[in-house]
């Protein structure tokens, strides 16, 4: 996979879409996405805790996790990586409550935009997957950042045009047993064949 | 207040006060107000059929559509997921007493975080392979709703045998369900049942390559939730 920053852009939002190509963070897109108002929300939560939570995430894996470490190197050569799991969620779990309480006390205008989503934040999985996929990749600072930016753009585009399609299908005349989950899972379906269509762009291969 | 519905829904969807399928919710609430205890085998058996977390609660669906592209992966994750339920449910269980219940989360999440990692560990150094397959959705059992939802909903308020059964029983539905649509993506999407193939050479060379493909798991899941529905006479 080329390491350029666009690919890594690009392929995060389109060709590797967190939702639709990894599954991740699949709750929320299910739970929340009936309505445009919430997504839009929830995409915007996502966006603020995903690039704190891998800036500090990665921070920590290189300053004290990882082989040969700049803090515990000297130590510890092989490192702690076995604490990655534990240490990642928690810090992870941390964040959102620091953060919950920053915009509360110093952004109130965002904290009553975004609020009532960073709980539900702790645990999807996209953040936490996002962080090990930065760690697994070998990514820079610079690189983690932009991906961790693109696959939250990648959510939220995913997230607003779901919401969008899921307000008809309310409507829509299906029978009794397809409505709600099953109908939002075949439109998923749909919805994940087009972006397969992506595969390759820019050279792009999928993961 | 669309705010105060959100929580509602928060908790909802993380299975962690009451399932999501309003059904399911009043048939536990109803559950509640009989003081009458559940027997050990209903406590086992209703995991897997009556509230199989992945079909009924829909619960965990990321590594349920990730990781069931072929039965043996689907199987490899189901025995992580079974691993890490049934001692997360021990421990929880035994230390329920002791715990306090301000930080019970965080601590809930520390002993599931550690289980977590002996079987990452685990199947990394026995078969890698599978590791290699699996990527990083055993790390992320950690997330799964289902495990911190029966730490918090089951076994912070039940003795260890009952929380064994428990645990036994959600993650034979989680196999089940994932097990199932493993099958269905692998004979469909390769022709092969654990790999051996299963299907005429005609079907072999034209593969619906669609089902291995993420599109393909998404159609298969709203299929079986239709089934499941259809069967259970359920709406939603």
């Amino acid at each position: 996979m080329s390491t350029g920053l666009l690919a890594i852009l690009f392929g995060a939002i389109f060709v590797n879409n967190i939702l639709l190509m990894r599954f991740l963070g699949l709750c929320p897109f299910f739970g929340v996405s009936t309505r445009l108002s919430t997504a839009i929300g929830m995409s915007g939560a996502v966006l603020f805790v995903m690039t704190f939570a891998t800036w500090i995430t990665w921070g920590i894996y290189q300053l004290v996790l990882a082989p040969n470490s700049a803090i515990l190197g000297g130590i510890l050569p092989g490192g702690l990586v076995f604490l990655r799991t534990v240490s990642f969620i928690l810090v992870i779990a941390s964040l959102v409550q620091l953060v919950e309480m920053f915009l509360k006390k110093f952004v109130p205008v965002l904290y009553s935009a975004l609020g009532i989503y960073l709980p539900l934040i702790t645990t999807n999985c996209a953040i936490l997957g996002v962080t090990f996929l930065v760690i697994d990749n070998n990514f820079t600072f610079l690189q983690g950042t932009i991906f961790a930016i693109g696959t939250a753009l990648g959510f939220g585009l995913v997230m607003i045009l779901f919401a969008a399609l899921r307000e008809r299908l309310d409507m829509a005349p299906i029978s009794k047993s397809f409505k709600g989950y099953p109908i939002a899972f075949i439109a998923a379906s749909l919805v994940a064949l087009a972006f397969a269509g992506f595969a390759s762009l820019f050279g792009i291969s999928p993961q | 207040m669309p705010g105060r519905n959100l929580n509602l829904d928060i908790v909802n969807l993380h299975g962690i006060i009451r399932p999501m399928n309003a059904k399911a919710g009043a048939a536990e609430a109803s559950a509640l107000e009989q003081p009458k205890r559940e027997s050990n085998w209903q406590i086992f058996s209703k995991g897997i059929v009556f509230e199989n977390p992945v079909l009924i609660l829909m619960l965990g669906l990321c590594p349920v559509l990730a990781t069931s592209t072929s039965v043996r992966d689907a199987a490899g994750m189901s025995a992580a997921v079974l691993f890490v339920l049934l001692m997360s449910n021990i421990v929880v269980s035994l230390m329920r007493k002791i715990i306090p219940n301000q930080i019970r989360i965080p601590v809930f999440i520390v002993i599931i975080a550690t289980f977590v990692t002996i079987a990452d560990y685990a199947l990394h150094a026995f078969t890698p392979d599978l590791y290699k397959v699996l990527g990083i959705f055993v790390p992320l059992i950690v997330v799964n709703c289902i495990i911190l939802g029966r730490a918090e909903g089951f076994a912070s308020k039940n003795g260890v045998w009952p929380s064994i059964l428990d645990a036994l029983g959600k993650s034979l539905g989680f196999a089940l369900a994932i097990i199932i649509m493993g099958a269905i993506r692998e004979i469909l999407g390769n022709g092969t049942l654990f790999k051996i193939s299963v299907t005429p050479k005609a079907f072999q060379d034209n593969k619906i390559l669609f089902f291995i493909l993420p599109p393909g798991a998404f159609l298969v899941i709203g299929l079986m939730k239709a089934a499941v529905n259809k069967i259970f006479k359920r709406e939603g």
